[in-house]
């Protein structure tokens, strides 16, 4: 260190002599990432609200006005890929909340094997997403399936779990807390690590019991955990995609559609269009949803 | 507790992540181990003789060595694009670390944007084909960058903040450049969040579908996800090169997550504790 000041100090007059002071900061550090971001990300997203309002063959459009929007909200099976969104964002969000929670209690615990069951509980999170599809699709066939047939040997008669319309969407929704939850699970696994232990030892005396720390210090605590599990994986499950994809593609039918394979679906069929009123839909749904969201979570947490 | 509710517990618990974690990616292993016909059947049961290395040497070699390609491909597309992704990244958590003017709000809300919204998939298109990107490896590592950039930035910037602004002051009385008092004093600093960086964003790079899926179409250009999606409808009944095919992709991810579980943990719960 008293090394580089001496060396510094004998350039100094020099560079003091400079015409002008140049700010340590410089504003073209933004540059790079500002053009890549303004141009792939940003440009698009407000063209889209524009190309949303057109019929669009990728070389003309004409304006059309609000018909893409109300063929949306008018064809049952977009309906459907709205409301099987929010089903879906909704159920794999609050699976994935209360088990995260559990598992790291669990996982924080004086448990035997901790670190390989915190292991084998996160591997998943690594995992492509197409191979896990893949693979529960042949776990989870109506005849063949290993599933059905480990249920065969309880004695229970398994569903078809991807087979039948009522059931797809949550069979899909159940891979995917399968593969999300590790992610969870270590997000809760910090917050709870990060309680003061001072807080137990004062519960401790007072007599409290297992149950009572959970609820009354555990829980409160690791509330920015919570927000941050609830909005990650309400946003991922808005935007969920490949999964979906790999597992039944909207199928049986339109059973398990959502808003983000409608748009994959209508871009395949060349309706860009539609399928970019799609992408507008999505983009509104998640600001509605997760705008309100965000700021109840902050919120609440002030007020603690 | 007792000393036997403990292990009762325990074993419970082990015995629940077998059934439900470990027989999964079982059944993957041992069904790369069968030949067609048995493993046309989807059960659980040991293979009957090892067949692992010519179901190897099928998946490799099929459609004139696609999966090699598309290792290739999807090695270029995760390299360039963190390595792009980190040196940009670093330098806007830098600067919007260290200098408060009025563009802070609006970049941090341009930041949360891009976490939020999804990317509107046709017009992208129609802008990459308009600048002759659509369709090209080095238009999907800048699409890979445009994503990624929000959560890189804000890992830096948290980490930044730790950093103490003497340490540019000092380097500036010295006499550094601007350039140089980032470059070689405060990116070496940064090493620890630039190896979660490297590895959050590499793993979710090299298993991303959804994006090769719509800018980079064709068989020569595929990445190793794609090679997934197109086995399935090839090898229809061919379940032992299709899970073959699982287990080759899947081992990139998991050295990864045997040398640095503990760099991804931290950068996939930045922020949870503090919200």
């Amino acid at each position: 260190m008293a090394d580089m000041t001496q060396s510094g100090l004998a350039v100094t007059p020099a560079r003091i002599a400079a015409p002008r002071r140049r700010s340590p900061y410089p504003g073209w550090f933004f540059l790079p990432a500002a053009i890549i971001y303004g141009v792939l990300f940003l440009l698009p997203t407000v063209a889209s609200l524009y190309f949303s309002l057109t019929r669009w063959t990728l070389f003309n459009s004409t304006f059309i006005g609000l018909d893409n929007f109300a063929q949306f909200l008018r064809e049952p099976f977009l309906i459907k890929g709205l409301i099987n969104t929010v089903i879906y964002a909704v159920i794999t969000s609050s699976m994935k909340v209360v088990l995260g929670l559990l598992l790291a209690v669990l996982l924080t615990s004086q448990i035997a094997a901790r670190g390989y069951l915190r292991s084998v509980v996160f591997f998943p999170v690594l995992v492509s997403t197409v191979g896990v599809g893949i693979t529960f699709t042949v776990l989870m066939h109506p005849t063949n399936g290993m599933i059905n047939e480990g249920l065969a040997l309880l004695g229970i008669k398994g569903p078809g779990w991807l087979v039948n319309p009522n059931l797809a969407l949550y069979s899909v929704a159940l891979v995917d807390v399968w593969k999300g939850v590790g992610l969870a699970t270590v997000i809760y696994i910090a917050g709870i690590v990060a309680i003061p232990r001072d807080y137990y030892e004062a519960a401790r005396i007072d007599g409290a019991t297992k149950l009572q720390n959970f609820f009354y210090i555990t829980l409160p605590l690791c509330r920015p955990a919570t927000s941050t599990v609830i909005i990650l994986s309400f946003i991922g499950g808005l935007r969920t995609f490949d999964l979906i994809w790999a597992m039944t593609r909207g199928g049986p039918g339109f059973a398990s559609d959502t808003v983000a394979s409608v748009i994959y679906k209508q871009y395949q069929s060349g309706f860009y269009g539609l399928s970019t009123a799609g992408n507008v839909v999505l983009f509104v749904l998640i600001a509605v949803l997760v705008v309100p969201l965000t700021m109840m979570l902050n919120r609440k947490e002030g007020h603690e | 507790m007792s000393f036997i509710r403990k292990y009762w517990l325990s074993a419970v618990a082990i015995l629940v992540s077998v059934v439900v974690f470990l027989v999964p990616f079982a059944f993957i292993v041992l069904t790369a181990f069968k030949d067609p016909k048995q493993a046309s059947l989807l059960d659980f049961s040991w293979p009957q003789g090892n067949y692992l290395w010519g179901n190897i040497v099928e998946v490799v070699t099929t459609r004139n060595w696609m999966l090699v390609t598309a290792f290739v491909n999807s090695s270029i597309l995760t390299v360039a694009s963190v390595a792009l992704l980190v040196i940009f990244g670093a330098m806007v958590g830098f600067v919007l670390q260290r200098r408060k003017t009025r563009l802070n709000g609006l970049i941090e809300f341009l930041i949360l944007a891009g976490l939020m919204i999804p990317p509107a998939v046709v017009p992208t298109i129609w802008l990459l084909q308009g600048i002759q990107l659509f369709g090209r490896l080095h238009g999907l590592i800048l699409i890979e960058v445009a994503y990624g950039l929000p959560f890189t930035i804000l890992l830096y910037r948290a980490f930044i903040s730790t950093i103490p602004r003497e340490l540019d002051e000092a380097a500036i009385i010295d006499g550094a450049r601007p350039f140089d008092v980032f470059f070689k004093v405060i990116l070496p600093l940064l090493w620890p969040v630039t190896v979660t960086n490297i590895v959050v964003q590499s793993v979710a790079i090299f298993n991303d579908f959804t994006n090769p899926l719509y800018y980079l179409p064709g068989n020569a250009n595929a990445t190793v996800q794609l090679t997934l999606y197109n086995f399935q409808s090839q090898f229809n009944t061919s379940y032992n090169l299709l899970f073959t095919n699982i287990v080759l992709i899947t081992i990139p991810p998991l050295i990864v997550f045997l040398f640095f579980n503990r760099q991804i943990v931290a950068g996939m719960t930045a922020g949870a504790v503090k919200g």
